[in-house]
């Protein structure tokens, strides 16, 4: 199949054109109204902020494609962070010790909420509730409540750039592409829509639910140790009281990018419109030096409107 | 005072009502009849505003009208009390019956004595003496049924639809509803139903119409009809032609079942299947037939007993297990464990079959697109393209999507649960035509069926259920609908 048919058999992709219009338009005005935000500067700074979140998103696209949700993201971004921060002191362990125990503890925690949710049978709130408060009460034990400093340079460069691109957001890049050929191309990710769809008919027609379940908690789990450790990289210190209520913008760029609460429907292209949404807005208003009060204000409006408009061109 | 002008509509590319024109009269009660997937029910939702027609018009006190929603169409006067009723259980009766209607004091209070006397009032109309204050959850749906319809009166409804209003009901409840739609009569309601039971439309109807196909081929007063015209008139046409002759010589034993037992299901089923072989299993709703399938498939393992799989003894603990020993099944719950509604027709087809189209680089989507439209064109699958939700479908189509579903993975048993129930009779032909070829291709189906004629005329030898038990082997060829229905009732 041509990637052009796979565009057209993408039918959630023309449910997006809602998203694109508001992006554009919010774009093209920031671009008229301020000298700052069409510079090469200020979009890599867009950039490097929105690539942490959109790690995140695309990781709980897949939780979220199931049917199920994940609050614990930034918990686990804390924990990760921390726990990366520990064993990256200058001179104690190779690069990819430290990346590797982020990564790990983030995996680890995915894989405990998707044990919980399948085998536990446990609503997949109430599990992730429960891991958002633990983790963040073991990033804070593991730290002793203070920031873990004295990082390695070697690990605290790769917040910086490759060329005229920040590293942060090629992984973003590399994490959403691999995700986005994933779930079109392969059974795995062909099931995660059908469990989300109709979960007893999927696992009538022979796919091992329990299985895929798995599966998406522990990626997720995985990415967001990953978020941690970028995150722990571009603060320069392992932070426990970092990552506070991350969750909501990652789960709301994943819905404002058309994925269905209820799931089964959606994907990691609308995903990244959300992402791109939430990131121009922050943006945008600190531009437009819009206080902070008024900025969450107007964030929750558009997040409400950019969804209220997609649905409602879905329905006609 | 209502009519129906040429009505017109199609889904998803099917067309299910084609030109139907009726008129509806007050105080008359107007019996839609007609096989399931006729478009009666189609037919109920453009009048009450929930579908809008494609073609033709609805013309009411001479005018015509354009419902957007089913409250436009209840302002207007036209009511449906549905065949999935929706009360709100833990308000009372006299709540429910006047939600939205609710008689205020001077103050803005609701008035709770005056809310139970015109409660009360709405309901005697109907010759119903009910407890206005008992919780809605502890009615019978034959009760429900009738707050429903007082809650039609209430809002002033001239006419009055009911989908399949005496399916779920007892026969003294049936009386009770009966005893209401008389009251209805009196008052110069315009009473539209429709039911599959014969026996009521001559006791209860003042006018019958049928619809075959989603055309209207009969309407007469019900004075001018027997029940064999009426029947002649539903089907249209000789059962015996829709049915493929069984010819296939059933080969060696693929698939024994020793002692199967769940309770309180079902217990010590012992069975054989062979190669090519159509075995019916025939019985009463609960009788356990699809709690046997479903223990075959893996979906509810039994507690006891064996099954075996060309001589070797399997466990078949989940549907995967059962797909990998080479089990197949369509499922009677097309919208619970069939479809999924949201994923598109090829994505729903392949998807038990989908290892075969995968290597360590992904899907091969060409050969699964080809596999996609081979399949559409065998089983004559009707959609705009492969990549329409299968839930846009029409449930004949959608089953067959799920016959295909199951027959992709190459299953050398399949059983098919009820594989006609809710479609059309074209849709249906074409599934009796494809169990005779699966059975022709070697294939050991087990076919359970609550229509005798159909399981009848499909199967070499038929298994009768009784309460969980099996209590009789017979040969289709030589037993009659009436020995099936002895073996069956329960003692």
């Amino acid at each position: 199949m041509t990637l052009a048919r796979r565009f057209i058999l993408d039918r959630n992709l023309v449910h997006r054109f809602g998203i694109v219009a508001v992006l554009l338009l919010i774009s093209g005005l920031l671009a008229a109204t301020t000298d700052s935000f069409a510079t090469a500067s200020n979009l890599t700074n867009v950039a490097r902020q929105v690539s942490i979140n959109g790690i995140l998103a695309v990781g709980v696209t897949f939780v979220l494609l199931t049917g199920g949700v994940d609050l614990s993201l930034g918990s686990v971004v804390a924990l990760s962070g921390v726990v990366c921060a520990l064993f990256a002191h200058p001179g104690e362990h190779a690069l990819l010790v430290p990346i590797g125990m982020g990564l790990l503890t983030g995996g680890l925690c995915g894989l405990l909420n998707g044990v919980l949710v399948t085998r536990g049978g446990i609503a997949p709130f109430i599990v992730t509730l429960g891991m958002m408060t633990v983790a963040r009460g073991l990033a804070l034990i593991l730290s002793g409540g203070k920031p873990v400093a004295d990082m390695t340079p070697a690990l605290t460069d790769l917040a910086g750039d490759v060329g005229p691109l920040p590293i942060p957001l090629l992984c973003f890049a590399l994490v959403a592409l691999v995700s986005w050929v994933f779930l079109g191309r392969f059974r795995l990710g062909r099931h995660l829509y059908a469990v989300g769809g109709n979960e007893p008919a999927a696992r009538a027609a022979g796919v091992s639910v329990p299985k895929v379940k798995l599966f998406a908690y522990g990626l997720c789990g995985l990415l967001t140790g990953l978020a941690g450790v970028v995150l722990a990289a571009r603060i320069t210190t392992g932070q426990p009281n970092a990552g506070q209520a991350y969750e909501l913008d990652a789960i709301a760029a994943v819905v404002i990018g058309g994925t269905s609460l209820s799931g089964g429907v959606g994907g990691v292209l609308g995903t990244i419109l959300g992402v791109l949404l939430i990131g121009i807005i922050n943006n945008g208003l600190d531009l437009l030096s819009v206080s902070s009060y008024y900025q969450a204000v107007i964030k929750g409006v558009i997040i409400v409107g950019a969804v209220w408009l997609d649905r409602r061109q879905a329905r006609s | 005072m209502l009519r129906a002008v040429q009505l017109t509509k199609t889904f998803g590319g099917l067309t299910v009502l084609q030109d139907v024109s009726l008129d509806f009269r007050p105080g008359e009660v107007h019996a839609l009849m007609g096989e399931n997937g006729a478009g009666k029910s189609t037919l109920m939702k453009m009048l009450a505003g929930l579908h809008r027609p494609d073609g033709g018009e609805i013309q009411w006190r001479g005018r015509t009208v354009r419902f957007a929603n089913p409250h436009d169409a209840l302002a207007q006067g036209i009511a449906m009390v549905h065949q999935e009723l929706m009360p709100i259980p833990d308000l009372d009766v006299a709540e429910n019956l006047l939600l939205g209607l609710e008689p205020v004091d001077a103050f803005g209070w609701v008035d709770r004595a005056e809310l139970h006397r015109q409660a009360r009032h709405w309901l005697a109309a109907l010759d119903t003496d009910l407890d206005t204050r008992q919780p809605m959850r502890r009615l019978s749906v034959a009760q429900i049924q009738v707050v429903e319809i007082a809650k039609a009166l209430a809002r002033q409804a001239d006419v009055i639809l009911m989908d399949e209003p005496t399916a779920a009901l007892s026969d003294h409840e049936v009386a009770a509803l009966f005893r209401a739609i008389d009251g209805l009569r009196r008052r110069g309601v315009a009473v539209v139903y429709t039911t599959h039971k014969m026996d009521e439309v001559f006791r209860l109807a003042d006018r019958l119409s049928v619809l075959r196909d989603g055309r209207l081929v009969h309407t007469a007063p019900a004075a001018e009809l027997t029940p064999s015209a009426l029947i002649n008139h539903m089907v249209g046409r000789e059962l015996a032609k829709v049915f493929p002759p069984v010819v296939t010589t059933p080969g060696e034993v693929v698939l024994e079942v020793r002692g199967l037992t769940r309770e309180p299901a079902y217990r010590d089923i012992s069975f054989t299947l062979r190669r090519g072989e159509v075995l019916g299993l025939a019985g009463l709703m609960g009788a356990g037939r699809t709690e046997i399938a479903e223990a075959l498939y893996g979906l509810r393992p039994a507690t006891a007993g064996e099954i075996r799989l060309r001589d070797r003894p399997v466990r078949l603990l989940s549907p995967q297990d059962a797909l990998a020993a080479g089990l197949g099944m369509v499922t009677e719950d097309r919208k619970g464990l069939g479809i999924i509604p949201a994923m598109s027709v090829q994505h729903n087809l392949t998807l038990s079959a989908l290892a075969r189209f995968s290597s360590p680089t992904g899907i091969d989507a060409s050969a699964e697109s080809r596999a996609t439209a081979e399949q559409i064109e065998a089983y004559a699958i009707k959609t705009r393209d492969p990549g329409q939700p299968i839930g846009e479908l029409s449930g004949g189509n959608q089953q067959k999507v799920l016959l295909a579903r199951a027959l992709l993975a190459g299953p050398d048993v399949v059983i098919l649960d009820e594989p006609t129930r809710g479609i059309d009779i074209g849709a249906k032909a074409e599934i009796y035509a494809l169990i005779g070829r699966l059975s022709a291709a070697g294939k050991a189906v087990l076919l359970i069926s609550s229509e005798l004629p159909e399981i009848l005329a499909l199967t070499h030898r038929l298994l009768v259920l009784r309460q969980g038990e099996l209590s009789a082997e017979l040969d289709p060829r030589h037993t009659t609908q009436e020995e099936i229905l002895r073996h069956a009732m329960p003692r």
